[in-house]
């Protein structure tokens, strides 16, 4: 892929970036769940590993989640992007060279910026650590690269009409960039206080509203028909979901701080708000599920379609959660416990990953004109991943419900540590197991690079029997 | 673009995302601007100075350009002793908080007198200041505000030095940049709840307690108990050595990690710590082979535990 990167860009193959991006993200999986199971495993036994700063807790945290958050599944959505959108434009993507150099940015900065984080160079800000420099940097140098060349591709389209996918590819490139410059303000001009708080939240919950939960779902309006075959249930009712995405999702960011001193109407509005994110999940989950009428079979027949669908379905569990744990009635209970952490992997690891690892797996094939190297690998992965995350959000989600019981009748915090003890360690067996199924990705996609059976032109790769 | 319905919707698009920041970023920050600065958020603030997270003059979180929290047992100028005060010293080149920076961040009422009566604009840089809060009276209502001693009484951060004894002098505007360097707030919060908490953890803090503080790092997964007011249960300086070193030693079930790379190279009386020799005798006391765990290093006053041990009892 280097070698295009001083090439004339009509001299490089077309998909070129979008495959840079795919195998980026992919290690950066790699990464990211390396990091998180070495976390957990500190979790549960606090001696693995001890003495240097440099695998202390504290200094690892941030970077297992900006690892996954920022390398593999932003590099995903930018794999997505730089395939999809042209794809559903009839065109070709507006520059390759720019998608190869984006990439080549995305993964400086972010090993820059993690480096960072990791020796504790930290803004103290949750989901937003970087220190304000690497923050303009991305902004500047990953979020408006690939923002233009999703939005010159767009504009250059030979359709008449924009499709779902594209609608959300465009305005999350758009607004992500936007909040990055907003949700930092309080770093770039030293705002203070509750200002700082409350814009620490704002950032959080919008990079996550106006993101990724957006172009993951984004994502499956383009697998779904295109693997089946089945045109999208409804255009309206995905005209319902992006409004309401951007309505809805971008305004409770206060339900994050329902326990702290933040002004009581600004509270009252995100947790109504917060409620309404229903709409979009509703709208969504029922759109794609109406679009598999009649290829069910594809549900157990096809790797892309059971890794979307399976997204999919835990985005109902995620947005029952996410709809009412902010409330008033149940945040006093679960706020700050575990199961909290087990719903930001319901929404990371859970539905948004699933999307994303389908639309790696359908979009490497497709533009390297191989065939997945190995069936069997891809569904060890798969259940590596379901029962890996299951593993890790069950037991979270009962930590959770223990550390709550212990805050509201106050039972000294010692005994909440030697109770959670068991599912700290099935946690760390759950992330292990991912991390163990992304190794075999990787080897899985880069054989298929190799040795996958070629695809003629003209066919998707699920129309052809496997080989091996 | 050249669809009649794509004009309409990137104008509704522009509408409803401005609206959306509008209600979100706007109108709060009326709110926030409203809110006077307590005796908690002026103590917070003066304690911890202009920034206890990356920023340029204190890039890898080491501490640099923060003030000293000293308790005056002596009046500085005469040498008399003096009921006990509390003063934060700013010396040559320290940069300000943001209260004196920018007034308007203290509030009604406390910026008012800390300009006029406390006379914080003649406050430099260049030459360091003394702060202390005072008592006044703003429209009827008693209330404190920030008093620049340098200006008011002449108390010259060298003078105050020069009468202060090591135990007398607070690093916590140091400790808490090794709070937010080293991640405690991962695991603990500082925000008891406002619904429960009360009674182990302590009050919640309230609206005007944060003024001036960054990054206020609230957390927000405690796997570990509130530090808000950790200084207040247990104020044993001795008790948080052991536990930072290795918190198994105090509480067997703990699951902190050890924080003994946070001693430095030396300890108190400069001789050379020898941790894998610590470790080893640790492992045979876990082990049941030494009735005794080994002697934990005393720290040296210019450790970075030090200032986070400071910091904590701050935390009142």
């Amino acid at each position: 892929m280097l070698k295009y990167l001083f090439a004339k860009n009509e001299d490089i193959p077309e998909g070129s970036s979008a495959v840079y991006w795919g195998f980026s993200s992919i290690v950066w999986f790699v990464i990211g769940t390396g990091l998180g199971s070495f976390n957990a495993a500190k979790l549960a036994f606090p001696d693995f590993v001890t003495g240097n700063e440099f695998f202390a807790f504290g200094h690892m945290r941030q970077v297992h989640v900006h690892a996954v958050i920022f390398g593999w599944i932003s590099m995903a959505f930018g794999m997505a992007m730089m395939y999809i959108t042209p794809a559903l434009g009839n065109t070709k993507l507006w520059s390759e060279k720019l998608g190869l150099w984006n990439a080549t940015l995305w993964n400086v900065g972010l090993s820059l910026g993690l480096v960072l984080l990791w020796a504790g160079v930290s803004s103290g800000r949750e989901y937003s650590d970087f220190p304000w420099v690497i923050d303009l940097y991305i902004a500047l140098f990953m979020a408006v690269p690939l923002c233009i060349n999703v939005w010159m591709t767009v504009i250059n389209r030979r359709t008449q009409g924009i499709y779902t996918t594209n609608w959300f590819f465009a305005s999350a490139v758009f607004m992500v960039a936007i909040v990055f410059l907003t949700g930092n303000l309080p770093e770039f001009f030293h705002l203070t206080g509750l200002t700082e708080a409350y814009l620490t939240w704002w950032f959080a919950h919008n990079v996550l509203g106006l993101w990724i939960t957006p172009v993951a779902a984004a994502i499956a309006y383009y697998t779904i028909p295109k693997v089946t075959g089945n045109p999208l249930y409804s255009h309206r009712i995905g005209h319902l979901h992006f409004w309401s995405v951007v309505v809805f999702y971008s305004t409770p960011a206060a339900h994050h701080l329902m326990s702290a001193p933040l002004p009581e109407w600004l509270k009252s509005f995100a947790s109504v708000e917060g409620v309404l994110i229903l709409v979009p999940a509703i709208a969504f989950v029922s759109n794609i599920l109406l679009t598999m009428t009649g290829k069910w079979h594809m549900f157990v027949e096809n790797l892309e379609i059971r890794f979307t669908i399976t997204g999919v379905l835990m985005a109902i569990p995620l947005n029952m959660q996410g709809g009412f744990q902010q409330t008033r009635a149940i945040n006093w209970y679960i706020h700050g416990t575990g199961w909290i952490v087990a719903h930001a992997h319901l929404a990371l690891l859970g539905f948004s990953t699933f999307l994303e690892a389908a639309a790696v797996y359908l979009g490497l094939q497709m533009i390297l004109k191989r065939k997945l190297y190995s069936l069997t690998l891809g569904n060890i992965h798969f259940w590596l991943l379901l029962i890996g995350f299951t593993t890790y959000w069950v037991s979270m989600t009962i930590a959770g419900l223990i550390q709550g019981a212990g805050k509201i009748y106050e039972v000294p915090y010692i005994d909440v540590v030697i109770a959670e003890h068991p599912y700290m360690i099935a946690r760390w067996l759950g992330g292990t197991m991912v991390f163990t199924g992304n190794v075999l990705w990787l080897y899985n996609m880069w054989m298929t690079a190799r040795q996958g059976t070629v695809i003629p032109v003209g066919r998707m790769p699920h129309e052809l029997a496997y080989e091996r | 673009m050249a669809f009649r319905e794509y004009k309409i919707g990137a104008r509704m698009f522009g509408l409803a995302l401005g609206g959306s920041m509008c209600i979100t970023l706007l109108l709060p920050a009326f709110d926030f601007a409203s809110v006077s600065s307590t005796d908690v958020a002026l103590d917070k603030a003066f304690t911890a100075g202009h920034e206890t997270a990356f920023n340029l003059e204190d890039p890898f979180l080491l501490g640099w350009n923060k003030p000293l929290k000293i308790t005056l047992k002596a009046d500085p100028k005469t040498g008399q002793p003096m009921a006990a005060k509390e003063v934060y010293v700013y010396q040559t080149g320290t940069t300000f908080p943001a209260g004196i920076l920018h007034p308007r961040i203290l509030g009604k009422g406390v910026e008012e007198l800390s300009v006029q009566q406390g006379k914080i604009g003649e406050a430099q840089k260049g030459a360091g200041a003394v702060f202390a809060l005072a008592k006044g009276s703003f429209q009827g209502a008693e209330i404190s505000y920030v008093e620049n001693l340098t200006a008011t009484k002449g108390w010259t951060p060298a003078v105050v030095m020069s009468v202060a004894k090591d135990e007398d002098v607070s690093h916590a505007g140091a400790g808490k940049t090794m709070f937010v360097r080293e991640g405690c707030w991962w695991c603990h919060t500082l925000l008891p709840e406002q619904t429960q908490d009360w009674q182990v953890f302590g009050a919640p803090p309230m609206l005007g307690d944060f003024n001036g503080e960054s990054p206020t790092a609230f957390g927000s997964d405690r796997k570990a108990p509130d530090l808000l007011h950790v200084g207040s249960r247990n104020s044993s300086r001795e008790w948080m050595m052991l536990h930072f070193f290795n918190p198994r030693l105090v509480q067997p079930h703990s699951i902190m990690p050890r924080f003994d790379y946070l001693w430095g190279d030396k300890d108190a009386s400069g001789q050379k710590i020898d941790f894998d020799k610590w470790r080893a005798e640790y492992i045979q006391y876990r082990d049941g082979a030494r009735v005794t765990p080994p002697e934990v290093p005393a720290y040296s006053k210019n450790s970075e535990i030090r200032y986070l041990i400071d910091y904590m009892m701050s935390l009142k």
